[in-house]
């Protein structure tokens, strides 16, 4: 069942795709937009990708994901899609009466050529309300790449640098998380007293409570006037170098705003990182809050280290999430043997080493020789898990296809997760973050060994 | 936020039962910067052809058109699982700038031999339209190197709506039917292809089923679980029956033009519609063994739901429904298929309903209720509230907007969980109403700890 993956690896060179880790630039710009407060986004292009990006984020989150569409036709492709853009926008304040619209172009639009910058100013846009644009073309990157335009978006449109002096304050760029994730890097900055801006920030908006009402403009998400801000800032956090980077160098760039980049914080390092990177720029004193959850993560990692220790995993999804998740295992003493991200290694001209290198040093620092791969798909990670097996996959929901047909143990990491909640609403960043990990990952390594174990074996204390 | 106003050119696309007489407009595009609840051609040639199990099917284009169709229709199959793998030529800037032809060339070149499909879909996506892909040529060479069909689906995502995908997905599935094996004279078999049924949740099976009992052939069903080789033979049958006519009707009509087979439309949604669609197919065949037999079947099912169906009655009877769904065939069936469980439509809407689909949901529901065509969430949200609707029959989309309101929900498309035709299907619809209304979970809606109230 589902096994049309061969064990024998042939080479493939038409540059195709088959069963693919990684999608368009179109929904990493939406999701990057709902991240500010009152914004609606909108889908410059055919009514099909506004559709299916509504959709994928709406079962990823279960939360109603709103944006509009230009809704393109044959004649918008011949003509250009000025007029369908000022209609939109026009038709959009009237009727949803958003604060901010954010387009994003799609291949067909870029293909076609839409000045979007161009259109937005010949438009009639209601005094005090705001659009602004991404070009996210569909044949470039992934998903993860049209987040980042759309991050560095908020940055060349709304920053300013106002004042003489840099603020106490720091900038944060979470990359293409889970609302759970923001909410915790905002708890744990907020627990360093540090004054902080985290931008985009989808929680309170894709992961809003129930209130009996439907709020088109839910209460999160990053404010304009935050947003201006963000030039006085004196340091800029970007979590992820592909996802969060590219904002945080052109803020540098813009606003002399210091820009550093960490790892997104996944496991005891990559937080540790972070965490002292808030205490050295700010010299702040780590709260005791934070130095007890360490030690409880601490002492949960060596209390089952013997359920890990020599584990073989594959591991696969967004790039800043899979170097993170790769750290992780090492420190768990796990051995990540097949690591593999869909999008391609680094935009050119970004100054950004690849996934591959990154990856490949953290493993043969550990003495771990593995395949890792940048732009890859699921053939292939099926094929190297055939030819070499692994005790766990740890991946987005894809995965399941190969856990099956694999009889894998699996725990589902990263986006899209379209088959099991609330994954949205907690995090895996964080020492607690990090605990909700072990307890997912050794979950399944136990929930397996329990279910493979003849009845002798069967144990009572794990 | 507040009762969201409604835009002017969207007034003549909702119509209230029994105010002044208005027609609706429909089949129409929608309005540039509607939060549009409709989808693309792509979208619709790929939800028909998808299901065909044994296919490769090829999209050509930048990534994201093959990632969100990937096994997205929860289309089931009896073996062949090719079709749940998704294949994609992955196109990049240069191939934009220089065209993408050649690296279609290479993909066939490379997944063919692979996989050995008895037959390939290479779906055209909006740049490949813009860039100007001979599709034709490159598919034919292929179709030429490697014996099989390969077929171009001419799905670029802009030239129209959802529906003229159905109608790229028709052209293709007719181009691969072959002339008829011709009968030896007075042969009587009782032959059907079966229309509009994608095999969701297994409810193609189920129709099957039936028709096997009653003394009825499917040749093969359009597009639920198929294979190349019974799609080749669909001319050797004697009727088509039409359950999604949205999709479908296009292809029954180049049938019948071709081949003279005649069509019906049905529907087996709900325990009336599934005896009368048993009862047409039998007048057709004017056989009284196939009456009888289908007599027997209508009342030995029916005689075995009924209780369960009575029960769910009692308890729902007076709840209100809102319905938003694809096509207005489906539309209409939930209509009566409500009824049945004591249920009332308050608001129905389609996202490609045509004219004399919304005519025959106007002659159904009570006066009062609200039809609209290409509603937006705000038009969703208001008139669910206005009608006082208990539950929201819908899609993916539609789901947590019904859920936010505090007002329950069905899923009669992709994510369905169960089949939700036939006699099962029709106790499965009640059982799967009736557990949505009835959670606890709604009590907690109404509370809070801030206010001291819980």
């Amino acid at each position: 069942m589902l096994d049309a993956t061969p064990k024998k690896l042939a080479e493939r060179t038409s540059g195709s795709m088959i069963n693919p880790a990684k999608t368009c630039q179109p929904i990493g710009a939406m999701y990057a937009a709902l991240g500010i407060h009152r914004c609606l986004p909108h889908s410059h292009g055919s009514q099909g990708c506004c559709s299916y990006h509504r959709m994928h984020l709406t079962r990823h989150f279960r939360d109603p994901v709103m944006a509009s569409t230009s809704s393109f036709t044959e004649g918008a492709s011949v003509f250009g899609g000025g007029a369908n853009l000022k209609t939109a926008i026009k038709n959009v304040f009237e009727i949803y009466d958003p604060d901010i619209m954010a387009v994003h172009t799609t291949c067909l639009s870029e293909t076609i050529g839409d000045d979007v910058p161009t259109i937005i100013r010949q438009a009639e846009v209601p005094e005090g309300k705001v659009v602004f644009h991404a070009n996210t073309p569909s044949y470039q990157g992934s998903h993860i790449t049209g987040f980042s335009n759309m991050t560095k978006a908020m940055v060349t449109y709304f920053a300013e640098s106002q004042l003489a002096e840099k603020e106490e304050r720091v900038n944060i760029i979470p990359g293409f998380i889970n609302p759970g994730d923001m909410r915790e890097i905002k708890r744990i900055t907020a627990a360093m007293q540090i004054p902080f801006t985290l931008f985009p920030d989808t929680s309170g908006v894709v992961d809003s409570p129930m209130t009996g009402s439907f709020q088109m403009y839910p209460r999160g998400g990053v404010t304009l006037p935050e947003l201006k801000k963000t030039g006085d800032a004196k340091l800029t956090i970007a979590l992820g170098r592909f996802a969060s980077s590219d904002a945080a160098e052109t803020l540098e760039k813009k606003c002399k705003v210091r820009a550093a980049t960490l790892r997104t914080p996944i496991g005891i390092k990559a937080t540790d990182a972070f965490v002292m990177a808030l205490r050295g720029a700010f010299a702040v004193e780590v709260p005791r809050e934070l130095e007890e959850e360490r030690g409880q993560l601490v002492d949960i990692m060596t209390d089952t280290h013997f359920h890990f220790h020599g584990k073989r995993v594959a591991v696969f999804g967004d790039p800043d999430i899979v170097a993170a998740m790769t750290e992780f295992l090492l420190s768990l003493g796990m051995k990540p043997i097949h690591v593999l991200t869909g999008t391609p290694g680094g935009a050119l001209g970004s100054g950004m080493a690849g996934f591959e290198g990154e990856v490949k040093e953290m493993l043969s620092a550990a003495g771990i020789s593995g395949n890792v791969k940048s732009a890859g798909d699921l053939f292939t990670l099926h094929q190297w898990i055939k030819n070499e097996p692994v005790d766990l996959l740890i991946g987005n929901t894809y995965g399941k296809f190969i856990a099956k047909a694999e009889d894998i143990p699996f725990v589902r990491l990263g986006f899209p997760v379209l088959d099991r909640s609330v994954h949205s609403y907690l995090p895996v960043v964080g020492y607690r973050g990090a605990m909700r990990l072990i307890e997912m990952i050794s979950g399944a390594l136990l929930d397996r060994q329990d279910r493979d174990a003849a009845d002798e074996d069967f144990e009572l204390v794990m | 936020m507040g009762v969201p106003s409604i835009l002017e050119n969207r007034q003549q696309s909702i119509v209230f039962k029994g105010r002044k007489k208005q027609e609706i407009r429909c089949e129409t595009d929608s309005e540039a910067g509607c939060v549009s609840q409709r989808a693309c051609v792509y979208c619709g040639a790929r939800v028909v052809l998808n299901p065909v199990a044994d296919a490769l099917h090829l999209v050509h284009g930048p990534i994201g058109c093959a990632s969100y169709t990937w096994d997205i229709r929860g289309s089931l199959n009896s073996g062949a699982d090719l079709y749940r793998n998704s294949f994609s030529t992955d196109l990049k800037e240069q191939d934009i700038i220089f065209g993408g032809e050649k690296k279609l060339t290479a993909a066939l070149d490379e997944l063919i031999p692979q996989f050995q499909p008895p037959l390939v879909f290479v779906y055209s996506t909006c740049v490949v339209g813009v860039i100007g892909d001979d599709l034709d040529a490159v598919c034919k060479a292929a179709s030429l190197r490697y014996g099989i069909p390969v077929k171009p689906v001419q799905s670029s995502g802009f030239i129209g709506s959802k529906s003229a995908g159905y109608r790229a997905a028709c052209d293709v599935l007719f181009q691969l039917i072959e002339p008829p094996q011709p009968l030896e004279k007075d042969t009587k078999r009782f032959r059907l292809n079966y229309l509009g049924d994608f095999n969701l949740a297994g409810e193609a099976w189920i129709i099957r089923s039936y028709l096997e009992r009653i003394g009825v052939t499917v040749n093969v069903v359009f597009t639920g679980d198929s294979r190349y080789e019974q799609i080749r033979g669909a001319a050797n049958a004697d009727l088509n029956i039409i359950q999604c006519a949205g999709s479908m009707h296009y292809l029954a009509g180049k049938l019948q033009e071709a081949y003279g087979i005649p069509c019906l439309s049905v529907s087996f949604l709900g325990l009336d519609d599934t005896a009368e669609t048993l009862r047409a197919i039998a007048r057709h065949f004017n056989d009284p063994s196939i009456s009888e037999q289908a007599e027997a079947l209508i009342a030995e099912e029916s005689a075995r739901v009924m209780p369960a169906i009575l029960k769910y009655k009692s308890r729902l009877q007076g709840k209100k429904a809102a319905v938003y769904v694809g096509g207005g065939f489906k539309a209409i069936s939930l209509i009566k298929q409500f009824r049945e469980i004591g249920m009332e439509v308050v608001m129905i809407g389609t996202q490609t309903g045509r004219k004399e689909e919304y005519e025959k949901m106007d002659s159904l529901v009570n006066e009062g209720a609200v039809i609209l065509d290409d509603a937006n969430p705000a038009e969703l949200e208001r008139f669910m509230l206005e009608q006082g609707a208990d539950l929201l029959v819908g899609g993916v989309k539609e789901r947590p907007l019904a859920y936010k309101l505090g007002v329950a929900f069905v899923d009669h498309n992709h994510d369905r969980k169960h089949p939700l035709s036939g006699y099962a299907g029709a106790v499965n619809f009640a059982a799967e109403v009736y557990s949505t209304l009835g959670s606890p979970v709604w009590q907690a809606v109404q509370g809070g700890v801030r206010h001291g109230r819980v």
